[in-house]
């Protein structure tokens, strides 16, 4: 399945594979391996930082937009610097030292935050040769690995000593474990209609349809299901209890200050991002381009468009989606957040992977 | 897959753990650079608990309401669902009507638990 069939999608390989060669001409195999996971790894850095400090941007200028205001626009122009400026802010910020702490516990917390949401954005695939992780059992990495997230936010509020972080903490924990039951069974449903696990086959499956429009009713309501649960899993409004400002002050980040709550800031919009790429490439066909079965024309011009540029074009969409919610709705209490995933969409959820098994059996599907 | 991985490194355990060693790379770092450049000044008022402006009472790091862990005992059971759930969605175009009975059968206990723990209650928020 893995290959592309008579297409001109750029593949990437056709730059690393060189770079590659190039380095095996004057290095041994270990230091070629080094030097590439060295390259990966800045690559991996530089995109993850630039996409956050974009990610803030866009928030803010949407944000401003919905409520009739301008938003950042002083510094650069239309105010594009504005999260540099901020970023350089928040590290000549003075990290308090705590005296109440669990100081191991307090430090430990921003590595797995940070970490969970890295190693899920190394899964992402960017275009046809261009994912980091490409593991057989891809997607099911990538939801482990985001569950790697919730810890990190417990140990920070539990840590803090606070009763606002641990409230916020707890109350975390409760909506990120409950609301990736409804992730999980969304990946399942989309992966019954892929029969693969691995990223790059669920991409190839879309290659003539997107499985939205394949997998059509099911797929709908597996969509709606997971933008919920993926906006809950960020911890994004209207399901920002963990944070809600105007009782616990500001969630389970309380006592960080300086680059220290900075990290939590920067993974959580990292997460908007990977939620919404996940479900672009679940839903959205990936980097696949928009393609109709026997227009060849229409096909082939859509094939010039860059991958990446397809895969972020879409990601940024649905993230637009999702930071509409945020503005739209006013935020929900605990009880109704619980009630909300274990009467209403887990149950849905259980119907709708049987209604895709049917979709599948019977042929139902485009 | 030869030609997909990147600079043909065919162990994705090592990309993973790259990817790892990045995030740590990224909060030391920071962390580094930061503690360089921010000002440093003490006062005993700094390191208290952030609460309310008066000093704290009683202990934070206390007994905490059993509803929280009840949700999660319950996401367990449905977490381990989804994953013996993969496996069979990965081959269920394959496996036909055998499979699909039987992965009925695991289904239909697992949503009888899920009954159970409503008719019992456990889904109400107290």
């Amino acid at each position: 399945m893995n290959n592309l069939s008579d297409t001109n999608i750029f593949d990437f390989s056709k730059i690393t594979g060189p770079i590659h060669d190039f380095l095996m001409g004057f290095l041994p195999s270990w230091a070629t391996v080094t030097v590439e996971c060295l390259l990966i790894g800045v690559g991996l850095l530089l995109a993850y930082a630039l996409l956050a400090l974009f990610y803030i941007y866009f928030e803010r200028k949407v944000c401003a937009a919905f409520q009739c205001r301008l938003g950042p626009n002083r510094v650069g122009p239309w105010g594009l610097l504005q999260s540099f400026a901020d970023m350089f802010k928040i590290l000549i910020k003075e990290l308090i030292s705590l005296n109440h702490t669990d100081k191991f516990l307090f430090a430990l917390a921003p590595y797995l935050v940070i970490i969970a949401s890295m190693l899920c954005f190394a899964v992402l695939p960017w275009g046809y040769g261009l994912q980091i992780i490409n593991f057989n059992i891809g997607i099911f990495f990538l939801v482990a690995c985001s569950s790697i997230g919730v810890l990190g936010i417990l140990l920070a509020g539990w840590s803090s000593n606070n009763k606002y972080t641990l409230i916020g903490a707890l109350r975390s924990g409760a909506q990120m474990v409950s609301y990736e039951l409804s992730i999980g069974l969304c990946v399942v449903t989309m992966v019954c209609l892929a029969g693969s696990m691995n990223i790059t086959d669920i991409v190839m499956a879309q290659e003539n349809t997107w499985f939205i429009l394949k997998g059509h009713v099911a797929a709908w309501i597996a969509f709606i299901i997971y933008l919920i649960a993926g906006t809950a899993e960020t911890n994004r409004g209207p399901f920002d209890l963990p944070e809600a400002e105007s009782e616990l002050t500001a969630g389970y980040h309380t006592e960080y200050s300086g680059i220290h709550f900075g990290f939590f800031y920067l993974a959580e919009y990292l997460n908007l991002f990977i939620v919404a790429g996940v479900a672009t490439l679940l839903f959205f066909g990936g980097w696949m381009p928009f393609h109709i079965t026997g227009w060849d024309g229409f096909n082939t011009v859509m094939n010039y468009i860059p991958t990446p540029i397809w895969f972020i074009g879409k990601a940024i969409a649905l993230s637009f989606v999702i930071i509409w919610f945020k503005w739209t709705f006013p935020r929900l209490r605990i009880d109704q957040l619980l009630t909300l995933e274990w009467k209403y969409l887990l149950p849905i959820n259980l119907f709708n992977l049987a209604l895709m098994v049917c979709i599948i059996t019977f042929g139902w599907h485009f | 897959m030869i030609s997909l991985a990147i600079f043909g490194i065919q162990n994705s355990g090592v990309l993973a753990i790259t990817a790892l060693l990045t995030g740590v790379a990224l909060v030391a770092l920071a962390m580094w650079i930061a503690g360089l450049i921010s000002p440093r000044s003490f006062n005993p008022q700094k390191g208290e608990a952030y609460e309310c402006g008066i000093p704290t009472r009683g202990e934070s790091m206390s007994q905490l309401h059993v509803g929280y862990y009840l949700f999660a005992i319950l996401f367990l059971m449905f977490d381990v669902e989804t994953v013996f759930l993969l496996p069979w969605a990965v081959r269920m175009q394959e496996l036909g009507t055998q499979g699909l009975i039987s992965i009925a059968v695991f289904f239909g206990v697992l949503v009888l638990g899920l009954v159970y723990a409503w008719k019992k209650g456990a889904l109400e928020w107290k």
